[in-house]
């Protein structure tokens, strides 16, 4: 099973036609999905470092060039930390503890109650995209969310040389 | 599996004891990491058609079962919702096939059959041919005791060769309060009618004193005997089945099978996890309220009266090998309350989930369950150390807990480009409409209306979620008919609506969940109470995305409404559309009692003819940045009502304007200047996590900023999880100093210190299947 790089295209901008879609959910994986995805992926960010790993919409691990670091960049080119970091302490937070806050997004009665219940947005600080949203206690760490093994994941799972790293 | 043992006289096929059996094929699965091992399964490679033949009949064989049973079922719940499963165990009691339906129950009933094993049921009562055996024990693994199981041994030539087992949702098990979910109990002597795998069979018959007990004990005496007549007819099916398969295709072939299909599953699992996620770690975390601090909560113990938070983090791992681990180390404490779960109902149910995305596949069977570690720590809500706890609602917080781990999953499947499989959640699946008293037939009634088989289901990342489709635990659920429910409660539909803004925004929303506005008609003497989540939401958004919307209450009593409808006077119908601007009470009396709060769990309320209640089904979590949300859609939402047109501007940055027709367009322009002002605001809020992380140190340095209820659930979670106080202390960069007990709070802590489980009762051997 294989699907063109257009119909990945079109997975990844969410106009896939519903009929390949359930193939893609019913059939056994295309093992050849992740090299197609990476390659449109690195073609419309505007830099040239490879991405190792997408981590969201416009967050991903990426390998700088000069410095063979790997880090977690945005989409719009802003380095947030090491790939080893968890790059939510290195962007901005706005913190809804309010009732009033938290009506801004809801009907006050389908709100959570702000004493039982927090969000949290993690912006990027330089293009303001929203990367993530816990909704957490009062109090709770920031959660590390994602440790991937990439260097297994590339040397063991899909057979490809692991990136260099510095 | 070999069957060459013909030392001693045991019931197996081969001749040993149920106990030796079990034993050995645990044994050789732990020293050679093969199911039974098996490490060269010979009927699938030596003849991989015979075996898939041999597949394929049995799995239509179970499913058409359940088709059977399901249609000749009287309860609502179970012909309506499909609220029931059968499947096909072999003599170890490890499941080999299951149908459709609630399969969580695959694990459930094979804890119950391994029970017996271990217990020495084979002596005692012992284990005939055409025996049946009945169990809803929640400490012998069951979800909660309204899932009756019903068990039956299959035998070939004198000898036992497997079981079968089948479940239904019952309407009520004859708890404090009517209803199969009930709230008013807070421990397990009024959690309903318990029964411990027992006989209540014999040559394929059951015993009058059985039938004569069991009648009494539960309030719809009806559904109760016509859903155990569904099981047993089910089961016998099976049984039947396997007995012609045999006849056909020999007992070797039947044998081999019974254990090879295991091992297969066990395989596929670590295939699929290969094929399809990403090596290493992913955490996440789940909540969900307990505001049992309320004059609405009325319970037996003044110690059970206060708010608390069911908490669950869990890590999962997946190694370079494909084999994972899940741990969910620094849960909170069981409660006195009825959410606490099994270790069993616990991991079983997470196969529910994964059968929806890991392995959506014919081949359900306890392969999956062997090739995964679980760790769940002794004393918590889901492997409680006290054998009083109470189950009846242990959904309240499994379905919450679970919808965590969609998005550790997600990550995985967003990383390899497997979009399709993106899944920010299930919704918290409630409100559970429960009540009962005299019903419109004149009959001691109690009601469960599983309209919650229907909610908004979480956003992918490439579209969004649907709207009230489904829920976690009953893959085929659905809503069910108007006409049916009215037929089933003495409760007439005022409205029955999309319900606005309950999905999670996002570039892909959740769908929206829905709800159905009851009038009380025809009942007497007549109850109902709210059942769901309200303080607080359970799921919460992936990438970018938000949470869905948290729950409340909505009822009414004297409200004229028998004098409206003689006057032909405007009636409230519909939804409650916008709950700021509430409607519903402009059509019923100005003084009319209203309840109309945050408060979403509530027990037995009085009701009486013209009350109204609102059945509120909660939506599915976002994906993705909202302002990244096509204009187009986010309009289609507010024209189609899953959106009040202020909030789509507000979150979604989306400008419109309201034509002549009174539908809403697009504002280009001005959408795209109020997405680039929402960037700028969005800065100009924010500040650095660090900083912020400094202030928030101060608060817990002091102790300030969390009520005893957050306290409590750190506290429990720092008892039970050394690893999770320890990362909490490190995170927060806190000294030795600061400690937090359960003690120095100023609310009862019952159960904190003195629990007494149920291994220390005699002669009691309770099957453990999870670190601990």
């Amino acid at each position: 099973m294989s699907y063109t790089p257009k119909k990945i295209e079109e997975l990844i901008d969410g106009t896939i036609d519903p009929d390949t879609l359930h193939t893609m959910l019913s059939a056994p994986k295309d093992q050849d999905r992740f090299v197609k995805y990476l390659d449109i992926l690195q073609a419309r960010v505007p830099w040239d470092d490879p991405i190792l790993l997408p981590y969201g919409p416009h967050l991903y691990c990426v390998q700088k060039a000069d410095t063979k670091q790997w880090v977690i960049r945005c989409g719009c080119g802003h380095d947030f930390c090491d790939q080893a970091d968890n790059w939510k302490l290195h962007a901005v937070i706005n913190v809804r503890d309010t009732p009033e806050e938290l009506a801004e997004l809801y009907p006050e009665l389908m709100a959570p109650t702000s004493t039982w219940q927090v969000f949290r947005e993690y912006f990027c600080p330089s293009c303001a995209t929203l990367h993530d949203v816990e909704a957490p206690t009062p109090w709770y760490p920031v959660i590390k969310d994602f440790e991937p093994d990439i260097a297994t994941f590339y040397r063991d799972w899909l057979h490809r040389a692991v990136p260099e790293r510095a | 599996m070999k069957d060459d043992v013909k030392a001693g006289e045991g019931i197996v096929r081969g001749g040993e004891s149920l106990q030796a059996h079990r034993h050995r094929v645990l044994e050789s699965t732990r020293t050679t990491g093969h199911y039974a091992g098996l490490r060269y399964c010979e009927l699938r490679e030596r003849d991989p058609i015979h075996y898939n033949k041999l597949f394929s009949r049995l799995r239509a064989g179970v499913v058409d079962a359940r088709e059977t049973a399901k249609k000749i079922a009287a309860s609502p719940i179970v012909e309506q919702e499909g609220e029931l499963c059968f499947t096909l165990y072999n003599a170890a009691g490890d499941c080999v096939l299951t149908s459709t339906g609630i399969i969580i129950h695959v694990g459930t009933m094979g804890a119950a059959i391994k029970y017996m094993i271990e217990n020495g049921w084979e002596e005692n009562p012992g284990v005939e041919p055409g025996d049946i055996f009945c169990n809803n024990d929640c400490l012998t693994g069951n979800v909660h005791p309204c899932d009756i199981h019903t068990i039956v041994p299959i035998f070939w030539d004198g000898k036992l060769i497997g079981w079968v087992g089948g479940v239904t949702h019952v309407i009520d098990t004859g708890a404090v309060g009517p209803g199969s979910m009930t709230t008013g109990q807070v421990q397990r002597f009024g959690d309903g009618y318990q029964i411990t795998c027992r006989k209540i069979g014999e040559n394929d018959q059951l015993y009058r004193d059985w039938l004569h007990e069991s009648q009494r004990m539960v309030r719809t005496t009806r559904f109760w005997m016509l859903d155990e007549r569904t099981r047993i007819a089910g089961c016998h099916m099976i049984r039947d089945l396997v007995e012609e398969l045999i006849e056909e295709e020999g007992i070797e072939a039947y044998w081999h099978f019974a254990y090879e299909a295991i091992e297969h599953g066990r395989l596929g699992l670590r295939n699929r996890l290969k094929a399809m996620t990403i090596p290493g770690k992913y955490r996440q975390v789940g909540f969900v309220d307990v505001p049992y601090d309320h004059p609405d909560v009325r319970v037996p113990s003044d110690f059970a009266e206060v708010d608390s938070i069911m908490h669950t983090p869990s890590e999962i791992e997946i190694r370079g090998d494909g084999s994972w681990r899940l741990d969910f180390e620094g849960s909170s404490r069981w409660g006195w309350h009825t959410y606490n779960a099994h270790q069993v109902s616990f991991t079983s149910g997470i196969w529910v989930m994964m059968t929806q995305t890991v392995i959506p596949t014919e081949l359900i069977n306890d392969g999956a369950a062997y090739g995964t570690e679980f760790r769940l720590p002794k004393g918590t809500w889901m492997n409680p150390d006290d054998r009083r706890v109470a189950f009846a609602y242990a959904w309240h917080f499994l379905v919450s807990s679970w919808t965590a781990l969609w998005r550790g999953l997600s990550r995985a499947y967003f990383g390899r480009g497997f979009l399709e499989e993106v899944n920010a959640g299930n919704a918290n699946t409630s409100n559970w409409l429960q009540g009962g008293g005299f019903n419109q037939y004149d009959e001691i009634h109690a009601v469960n209306s599983f309209e919650s088989a229907a909610e908004g289901v979480g956003a992918s990342a490439v579209k969004d979620g649907i709207d009230h489709a489904a829920a976690i635990w009953n893959p085929e659920g659905d809503m069910g008919d108007m006409e049916i429910w009215e037929l089933a409660e003495p409760l007439i539909y005022l409205g029955r609506n999309v319900k606005t803004n309950s999905g999670g925004y996002g570039k892909y929303r959740g769908g929206c969940g829905f709800e159905s506005l009851r009038m009380v008609w025809n009942a007497k003497d007549w109850t109902m109470f709210f059942m769901g989540n309200g303080h607080m939401v359970s799921d919460w958004g992936l990438m970018g995305g938000y949470p869905s919307a948290a729950g409340y209450r909505f009822a009414a009593h004297e409200t004229d409404l028998k004098a409206r409808i003689a006057d032909g006077a405007p009636l409230p119908m519909g939804g409650d559309t916008d709950p700021d601007n509430p409607e519903l009470e402009d059509r019923i009396a100005a003084t009319a009692e209203v309840k109309r709060d945050k408060q979403a769990i509530t027990t037995e309320e009085m009701f009486a003819d013209y009350d109204l209640y609102l059945n509120y089904l909660r939506g599915g979590p976002g994906f993705g940045d909202p302002i990244e949300r096509d204009p187009e859609a986010a309009v289609a939402d507010i024209n189609g009502g899953y959106v009040l047109p202020r909030f789509a501007e507000r979150v979604y940055g989306v400008v419109v304007r309201e034509a002549a027709d009174g539908l809403f367009a697009v504002d280009k322009a001005a959408t795209d200047a109020r997405r680039a002002e929402i960037r700028k605001e969005r800065l100009a809020k924010a500040r650095p996590t660090r900083e912020w992380m400094q202030t928030e140190r101060e608060r817990i340095l002091n102790k300030e900023g969390a009520g005893d209820h957050v306290k409590q659930m750190f506290a429990s979670s720092f008892r039970l999880g050394p690893r999770f106080h320890r990362e909490f202390m490190a995170f927060w960069e806190l000294p030795e100093s600061w400690t937090l007990t359960e003690d120095e709070l100023d609310r009862p802590s019952y159960g904190t210190h003195h629990a007494m489980d149920i291994t220390e009762l005699p002669d009691v051997h309770p099957v453990q299947l999870v670190e601990e």
